[in-house]
């Protein structure tokens, strides 16, 4: 058994070199397969771990496929991590390794490689994971920082960011050993956890401003380069499409019940914002080692980050989560719902008379104007 | 329709004037009918030969990156070579046709850049169908062959300790910014950089030419050699120039970087080849006729 050490001291000696085995040392470790579930939904996992830490194996699967991206049939080429976007969220703990098999079936047609933030070295393991059609590779990276964190494509050039608004990110989650804690070092729980993972997508137009649709990516490239250079997204989503999150596919929750929001964005800033609710505990730039401020109305994420916000929700009903720049929120698709049953709480709100014509003469000084209207010249 | 474009496609090769050449000729020396016919470059005839070549693509070894190896490739047919790059000028009757996506500079005088490997396939098929003589982009080898002492050996930069990412990107990062003085900038007049052995102009100026050749990444044995296990991928390119690149197959402009890996080059252009013995025969035979008429 050739352990990570003898590896290390093998890979300094030079000489120890012959020695070293087609697979990087093993490590003596327990391991565990993890089956990664689509977002907004995230794999079973402990929130504390009283386990020595492990290998986690993951295994992501890219693919290239055309999606609609809104309601009116807007078609993306898009590439993707195990097929949706944004790719899955990966869950551990501070000290486990992440072992993540990357597999380009040959189905594909471009290289593709991913630069994860939690991890250290190498681009991110982005130089050690560039893959062909056909090709697949393993990376081992060791998850020392608490956090959440983004993970995308990047492949070389001006591949990286239209990988990335292709649909080419996620995120990790790396867990405190023994959970998320508050500012005094309270522990702090969820019952649910979401991942919504912002995109922000760049679809080019005819002449008579209808978005365009292509056979493929590549030939797509050139004109989505210049709708990029632009800066000015045409859609931008939660869950890879206008609507992923509302009505049938709203996220769900119940009144007492404490949700956790993973919200990331790979590419772009955004301003994430309960309507109706708040964020109780946010850890905004989404590292856990920092105290979760509190009590927040509308939080940053920054682009190329995520951050992890923690809400109980205390009244039922329909919440729009949504980026608060509201042009992007409504216009261009950034919305999201929950649908939270439960009892409603009259002490928080109440419609103490509901709508009805105005009584006149009770507030007065709105039945005559006060001042003579004011013409300008 | 089909009728008249074949006319014109013989009338076409009746009047392009550029002989074929076994031996180099300053360009524009041969002025052509630039209305009515196809505007060639001169070819020249390189004999059939072997060279040792620095093998394209990357290789593994144990599961762990290593050098290229060092093969010897054997060109067994003539290989006839445009004496330059494909022009704007050149390009620009094949947008004309209708068979070419349109670029921004059609200079006579200046290699037409901004192409995709797509872009300059198109530009062979619709050239061969025009001249009736097949021509085709060359494959690494040959542009290796007809480079000559423009080749360069990439060698992959030895880092002290092959094993160690860090060490590798910073041998490999060393080595490409070294190479990457004084090639930028904008195509110049063919000539520019001078000719090689065999006459080839601008062989590695600061235009790299698309060649045939797909991306590969092969296992070796312990010996060096190749164990078998390749995979190939054809949506990424070999391109040759100043320095060897693999480029995805729809980039136009590389210089941002748009190499699948590896140092972009300043301008993508390209030349291309024949080996047709026999259409090279009927071209000849057909300028025979021009001259006569």
């Amino acid at each position: 058994m050739i352990t990570r050490r003898t590896a290390l001291m093998g890979a300094a000696a030079g000489a120890l070199l012959l020695a070293t085995p087609a697979l990087a040392g093993e490590l003596n470790l327990p391991r565990e397969r993890v089956t990664l579930v689509a977002p907004p939904f995230v794999h079973p996992h402990e929130q504390a771990t009283r386990q020595t830490p492990k290998i986690v194996e993951f295994r992501l699967v890219i693919q290239e496929k055309e999606v609609v991206i809104d309601g009116e049939g807007t078609k993306l080429q898009a590439m993707t991590f195990n097929g949706s976007i944004p790719g899955p969220l990966m869950v551990v703990h501070e000290g486990d390794y992440v072992e993540l098999t990357l597999v380009n079936p040959e189905t594909n047609t471009m290289p593709h490689n991913i630069d994860f933030h939690s991890a250290t070295g190498a681009l991110g393991g982005g130089d050690l994971t560039l893959v062909s059609p056909g090709e697949q590779v393993i990376l081992r990276w060791k998850a020392t920082r608490t956090g959440v964190f983004v993970y995308h494509c990047a492949p070389g050039g001006p591949m990286i960011p239209w990988h990335v608004v292709s649909g080419m990110s996620g995120a990790v989650m790396v867990l405190p050993r023994d959970g998320l804690k508050d500012r005094a070092g309270k522990p702090l729980r969820y019952d649910r956890v979401y991942y919504i993972g912002e995109n922000d997508f760049y679809i080019p137009r005819d002449a008579k401003g209808k978005f365009k649709s292509y056979a493929s990516a590549g030939e797509a490239y050139g004109d989505m380069v210049e709708v990029m250079r632009k800066l000015v997204p045409t859609h931008v989503v939660f869950n890879g499409r206008v609507g992923a999150l509302t009505g049938k596919n709203a996220m769900t929750a119940n009144v007492g019940e404490t949700v956790l929001i993973v919200h990331s964005q790979a590419n772009r800033d955004s301003r994430p914002h309960m309507i109706g609710g708040h964020g109780d505990y946010v850890w905004e730039t989404g590292k856990f080692s920092n105290p979760p401020e509190t009590g927040l109305e509308t939080w940053l994420i920054r682009g190329g980050s995520a951050g992890a916000a923690l809400y109980t929700f205390r009244q039922p009903g329909v919440y729009a989560y949504v980026t608060h720049n509201l042009i992007e929120a409504v216009e261009l698709g950034a919305t999201a719902h929950f649908k939270v049953e439960g009892a409603w709480d009259d002490d928080l709100m109440t419609q103490v008379k509901a709508p009805e014509p105005i009584t006149p003469g009770v507030q007065g000084m709105l039945d005559q104007p006060a001042i003579a209207p004011h013409r300008h010249p | 329709m089909l009728l008249a474009l074949k006319i014109k496609a013989v009338a076409a090769a009746v009047v392009v004037a550029a002989p074929f050449a076994t031996s180099t000729v300053v360009p524009g020396g041969r002025g052509q009918p630039a209305a009515a016919g196809i505007s060639l470059p001169e070819l020249v005839e390189l004999a059939p030969g072997t060279f040792r070549h620095r093998a394209a693509g990357d290789y593994t070894r144990n599961g762990a990156p290593a050098a290229a190896p060092m093969v010897e490739v054997r060109i067994a047919q003539p290989l006839r070579v445009m004496q330059r790059q494909v022009s704007g000028g050149d390009y620009r009757r094949c947008v004309d046709a209708g068979a070419c996506r349109a670029i921004d500079d059609d200079a006579a005088d200046r290699p037409a850049v901004q192409v995709s490997w797509h872009d300059a396939a198109a530009y062979a098929d619709w050239l061969s169908r025009e001249t009736g003589m097949r021509f085709r982009l060359p494959s690494d080898e040959e542009w290796a062959y007809a480079a000559a002492e423009r080749f360069s050996d990439d060698a992959p930069a030895q880092s002290e300790r092959p094993s160690d990412p860090g060490s590798r990107a910073l041998a490999r990062y060393a080595s490409e910014t070294s190479r990457s003085g004084g090639l930028d900038g904008a195509p110049r007049p063919f000539g520019a950089f001078g000719a090689n052995a065999h006459g080839l102009l601008d062989m590695a100026g600061n235009v790299w030419e698309w060649t045939s050749s797909c991306f590969r990444r092969s296992a070796l044995d312990a010996g060096g050699r190749p164990s078998g296990a390749t995979t190939v991928n054809c949506g990424v390119r070999v391109v040759e120039g100043a320095h060897r690149t693999y480029v995805t197959d729809f980039i136009r402009d590389a210089r941002a970087g748009g190499c699948a890996a590896g140092t972009p080059p300043s301008n993508l252009g390209f030349r291309l080849v024949s080996d047709d013995e026999a259409s090279t025969l009927a071209w000849r035979m057909r300028r025979l006729v021009g001259l006569r008429g």
